[in-house]
Formats: structure tokens, sequence, C-alpha cells
């Protein structure tokens, strides 16, 4: 009853069928998984600064790094962390950063300059709640730009993405970010580390390592659209409007799977590990005869809006489970624009630590959620927050005046 | 106060031993091109010839990579046939970190200003030094925001006019300028600092000598090398272009003074150096009383 809708054709498996880095099956941490991944990617180069749930990535690339002839800087900021990355995706090699989401915010400006700057840096991104959806997809950076976010379900899936972050990085020389949660980061699952083989990629003849300086044929890696005397010249503006038309080419690597939604009238959309809950409970939903189905985006930027669209097809009404205020749901109105009501089912929900899961995270609240969707029912509060309920006051209540002239 | 000459003085009592004579004009081979837009009078050309010299003179050329800060100097990016990386403002020395770190054969420098390197990224800078990377920052010290049209720097000296402090700088209101060259020689990883000048055609040699010795230091691995360049800057001091040179040396080169902060693993204080100079312009003052420079 799934399906997997990849809108590219390039001939990526991720089955690790012919896989060459098999490592056997053991029980690791998430966070371990995705860096044994990011090292068989040929990562080499690694800085970030420590903040929970992302710190153990950056534990186990400063053990691991070393051995692989690769280097693991512990930064003094997150912002120097960028930098860092930075200068070694200029030299051509494989390089990585991440952190969490005000970590993330300190490093936007790097971001969306590396982005017109056209380096292929990977972002690991282990977020404290699905609340930075919009940090991750619109971001908080200048100017026109966008990242390909690649949401993974579980360990297992990461140690593929992972993958297929570093690959798209360089195929289109673009950041990519990895958008994984406490969950993926600190669950410990049975997985290999398997390669993944990819189409190859041309040589990076852009990137610098000094030999031509001298030569009249020195190299610029530059975000300002300002080449060498005598180089083809962008300017400011010309740079920009490149990197714009270059992004609708990006867009065909969107990617989702949905699951039951040939006949469903209720079609709910969720990403990362909220998803698998959500795939689970609508199992069981269907077990009850509900006709409900699923759809998971696994590119959040780009969203998959065809892959949405056909899903919610047959859709009568449409949720989005997520676990923030409200922010997918603003991609997912887009995508089934129009054709059916779409409507938020998450919630704000963490533990006391504000770090990991709260109670919203659970098979049975899912459950309950989609099923009073799909008989019209008002949403259950939040478990657990009941009495943190907004009252506004009275002056607040009261109409503000018009101030036009 | 003593206005020190930082450069030999030329005699022009006495007529020169050699007749006139024509020189080969020496254009680094490095410079795509003779020509910049920035202002009459700028430093910043003159340094980065020096580093463009000190390439060349240690045949280091095809090792070389430039991370270039943000500011007027950015222009060289496109004219100096140098690898480059484009930096955010503040941001080179981390991101030199990661070139060199992959790159361990290269001749890796940043190339900021005051305002990219002490203002925005004085945390990058002073990390990168206490990491000891074996990188080399050239800092292009004016005083002021020259880029954006004459604003005050976090080393702009007090006293100093500049957009935004109309009146000069004062202490107590806006406090008191940072001597980056002294505060670096301080860290352990540190190996070369050094504050040099463009102001006249001795100080340009020997600021020259200054680059070539941190570009040394970085060969040898010895840790991070540092050059800082005073550089005049007229437009953004509000002064006709040709007092531009001694504007430098009374005001931002009384403050900053120049010199080797520390070189063999001695360090020396702007106390120590200040009365060296003294020493040095008493010395030389002394032999024009006596008729003519010693050799």
């Amino acid at each position: 009853m799934t399906t997997t809708t990849g809108t590219t054709s390039t001939g990526t498996t991720t089955s690790g069928s012919a896989s060459t880095g098999a490592s056997a099956r053991a029980l690791m941490e998430g966070s371990e998984a995705l860096v044994r991944a990011a090292i068989l990617a040929d990562c080499r180069f690694f800085a970030g600064y420590p903040m929970t749930p992302f710190t153990e990535v950056l534990e186990h690339f400063a053990a691991l790094l070393p051995d692989a002839g690769g280097v693991c800087i512990n930064a003094e900021s997150e912002i120097e962390a960028v930098g860092m990355a930075w200068g070694a995706v200029a030299t051509g090699a494989r390089a990585a950063t991440g952190s969490t989401g005000q970590g993330l915010a300190l490093m936007q400006e790097s971001f969306s300059e590396a982005t017109l700057a056209e380096l292929p840096l990977v972002i690991f991104n282990m977020s404290r709640s699905q609340g930075d959806y919009f940090q991750a997809t619109r971001g908080g950076g200048h100017g026109d730009y966008r990242h390909i976010v690649l949401a993974p379900q579980d360990v297992r899936e990461g140690v593929a993405l992972v993958q297929l972050a570093f690959h798209l990085a360089d195929k289109w020389r673009n950041p990519v970010m990895i958008y994984g949660d406490y969950l993926l980061a600190h669950t410990q699952e049975a997985v290999s580390v398997e390669r993944v083989e990819f189409p190859p990629l041309p040589a990076k003849d852009w990137a610098v390592d000094g030999s031509r300086s001298g030569t009249g044929r020195s190299r610029s890696v530059t975000p300002l659209g300002v080449t060498k005397v005598g180089q083809r010249h962008f300017g400011q503006e010309g740079k920009a409007q490149y990197i714009a038309t270059k992004m609708a080419y990006v867009e065909r690597e969107a990617r989702a799977e949905a699951g039951f939604c040939e006949d469903a009238e209720t079609v709910v959309v969720a990403f990362g590990s909220p998803a698998k809950f959500v795939k689970y409970a609508v199992a069981q939903l269907r077990d009850e005869g509900l006709r409900v189905g699923w759809v998971r985006p696994i590119t959040l930027w780009p969203f998959p809006v065809d892959a949405v669209r056909a899903a919610t097809r047959t859709a009568r009404v449409v949720g989005s489970f997520e676990i923030s205020s409200g922010q997918l749901v603003d991609d997912v109105r887009i995508a089934v624009a129009g054709a059916a009501p779409v409507e938020f089912i998450g919630g704000v929900s963490s533990d006391h630590s504000g770090f990991g899961l709260g109670r919203l995270l659970d098979v049975d609240e899912v459950r309950e959620r989609i099923r009073a969707l799909h008989e019209g029912r008002t949403q259950p509060p939040v478990p657990g927050y009941e009495e943190f309920t907004y009252e506004p006051a009275p002056h607040q209540l009261a109409p503000t005046p018009e101030v036009t002239p | 106060m003593s206005t020190i000459p930082l450069g030999p003085v030329l005699d022009t009592a006495h007529a020169p031993g050699d007749g006139a004579r024509v020189v080969e004009p020496k254009t680094p081979a490095l410079l795509l091109t003779n020509h910049h837009h920035l202002c009459p009078g700028c430093g910043e050309p003159l340094a980065v010839r020096a580093i463009a010299e000190a390439l060349e003179d240690l045949g280091l050329v095809d090792t070389a990579v430039c991370a270039l800060g943000i500011g007027c100097y950015t222009s060289f990016g496109a004219t100096v046939d140098v690898d480059l990386v484009q930096c955010l403002h503040g941001r080179a020395p981390s991101v030199a970190t990661g070139v060199k770190r992959m790159l361990p054969d290269a001749t890796v420098f940043t190339l900021q200003g005051d305002g990219d390197m002490v203002n925005e990224g004085l945390q990058e800078v002073l990390h990168t030094a206490a990491r000891g990377e074996s990188l080399t920052a050239v800092l292009v010290n004016n005083g002021v925001f020259g880029e954006t049209g004459g604003h005050m720097t976090a080393t702009s000296v007090l006293g100093q006019r500049t957009k935004n402090t109309i009146e000069g700088r004062d202490a107590e209101y806006h406090g008191y300028p940072i001597l980056i060259g002294d505060l670096i020689a301080q860290l352990e990883g540190a190996a070369y600092v050094a504050r040099g000048s463009v102001h006249n055609a001795g100080a340009v040699a020997r600021t020259t000598k200054m680059v070539r010795r941190a570009f040394e230091a970085q060969r040898r691995r010895e840790g991070f090398s540092f050059v800082e360049i005073l550089t005049m800057c007229p437009t953004g001091w509000f002064i006709p272009t040709g007092e531009g040179p001694d504007y430098l040396a009374s005001t931002l080169g009384e403050v900053h003074i120049m010199g080797e902060l520390k070189a063999d693993g001695q360090i020396r204080t702007t106390e120590e150096l200040h009365a060296e100079n003294v020493r040095k312009a008493a010395e030389l003052d002394a032999q024009l009383a006596r008729g003519g420079l010693e050799d």
C-alpha cells in the first residue's frame, strides 16, 4: 500500500545492494550511524559546537574523523564552525557542520551567503522540535536562497539520506540540510551502515588549492559575483539571477512517500520521526475500517507538491500533524491549493527540558487526533498543557482603530 | 609629542654619490591589472603589493590561497591572481582555518580591514590565533570604516574625528581603541606578530619583510602569524590626500606602535617598541646633525 515518489530518475538506489562499504549490523545510536554514513560518503571535515540534542553528532565526528584521515574542530562558536566548514568545502573536500535551533540561527548569515557562493555544504540539524521547519525551509538569512532539506523518519533512512545529502550538495553546488530530532539522534537501532552508490559527478575544478595562483587562471569561490579580471563576470545581480534560475532545476529533487491514499477520505501529512507515528496510527485506523491515508515529505524543500496533491486527490479533509504550532501546514495548503480543507492537528509538545519529546508523540494521542479530524470533531488539547491556554485581556479583545488616512 | 620618523629620512642636503638612472619598473606578476578603483592616497594598494611581493620573493605563489574579508580592499580579489575564498565580514580566519586544515601545504592568508577583523570578527581572529593555526592573517588598519564613508572602528584612536565621532573619539563616551597586535602577541598559539605601515618607502620595505617573515613562520608550521599594516585613508580621515602619510605617523602610528611584537619567541610590549623607535629616531637625528646618514 506504500508508494515512494521520487520525481527524479537519476538511477539512484537506496537499497545498498551493490554496497562496497558495508558494515555489519550493529546496535548504535542514531548520531553515530549518521556520522558513520557521512564518513562513508567521504566527509572529511566537520566543525561544530555542542548543543542538545545535536551534541552527539559532534562527539562521534570528533571520535571517528581522525582515523578516517579527516579533521573535526571543536569550534569556539557556531559562527566559527560554519566558517571553518565553508573553508573546507571551498577546497573541494566534503565537509559539514551542524547544530540545533539557536545555533543554526547564529549560522543563518553564512547559510544564505554560502548558497550564493555555491558551496556544497552539508548541515546536520538535530532539532528540538518541528518548530524549526520554517528556519530550515525558509531560513533567516538574507537574499534569495533555498536549501535542500532532507527529513529522515528513522536511523535506517537517515543513513541513506546523509549520503544523499552529500551527493545532492555536490550535484547542485548548494547547501543541503538533514532535519533530524531528539528521537533520530538518540534512538539506538540495529543498523548496518552501507554505502549508497550514486552516479559519478564532475570534478570540482572550481575549488581552490593555490596551484593556479600566478598562472592567470586563479579561481574565486565567492558569493559576490566578482570574478578575476578577464574571467566571466556576473556582478551581484547577475549572480543572484543565476542562482534563482538554478533553483527551478533543484526543485526536481522533491521526494515523498505515501500510503493508503488511493481511496482515503482523510489524509494526514507528517515528516520526520512523527511521520512514523502517523503511519502506525493510520494503519490501526484502517484496521478499524476508517478510510484514512498518509503522505510523508522526505524533502521539506523542495516541497513535494505533486506527490502531496496526488496523495490527497480523493481526500475530503487533509490534516498536518507536526510538533509545532503549525508550520508545515502552510506548505500543505499551497500543495492542496484549496481542493480540500487543510487542518493543523499537531501541537507544541516537548519534555520539561525543552529538548526532547513531549506527550503528543504517542501513538494513542496521534490516532485520536486523526480520528477527530476524520469525524469532524474538535482536536483534543495537547496532553499535559490543558491549563496553558492563552486568555486575552479585555484591552486585547477591544478592536484596534483604523489608522489609514 | 615627538613625531617618530619611521624610515630613513631623505638627505637633501648633499648630492647623491651616484647619478640618476632609469630603473626597471617592478610590477608584481600577481597583479592582473595595474588599475584599481580606490581613492587617491589610499594605502591599501601598497599593502596588497607588499603581500604579492612577499609571495613572489619566497617562491610561494603557486601555493597561495587568500581568504578575503569585506572592505575597500575586497576589490583586489578580482585583480590579484591568487586562488580566493571570499568570506563574510569578520569570518576570514575561520574560513582560512578550514582551508588550511584541508590543504596543509598551501600558503593560506587572510586579508581583512580593521572593521572586518577587530570589530566584526575579533572572536574569529583571537580563537584562530589561540588554536595556533599555521596560517597568516593580514590586517590593513586605517582606523576607520573606509567603505561606508569614514566611521569609527575599534582601532580608531582617541581624538580621531570620524562620521560618528564628529568631535573626536572620546574615551569616556566611545571607549578605548583595541591594539589588536598586542592582544594577539600574548596568545601562546601566535608565532609571529608584527605591525608595519605603508606611509613611506622605508615603512613599505619593512612591512614587506614582516609579511615575508610571517609566511616563513607559516611554512615552518610554527603557528599563527599576524601582520598588521597601518594604511592611509585620507578620504575617511577627511584630510587632503597629501597629508595622509603624516597624519598616519602622528595619529595612528603614535598609538598602534610599529615593530615586531612577537618574533623568535620573544614578546615586546608597546612601551618597549616605542622606546626603541624613539632611540632609532634620535640616532638618525644625530647622524643628520653630524652631516649625513651613515650606512
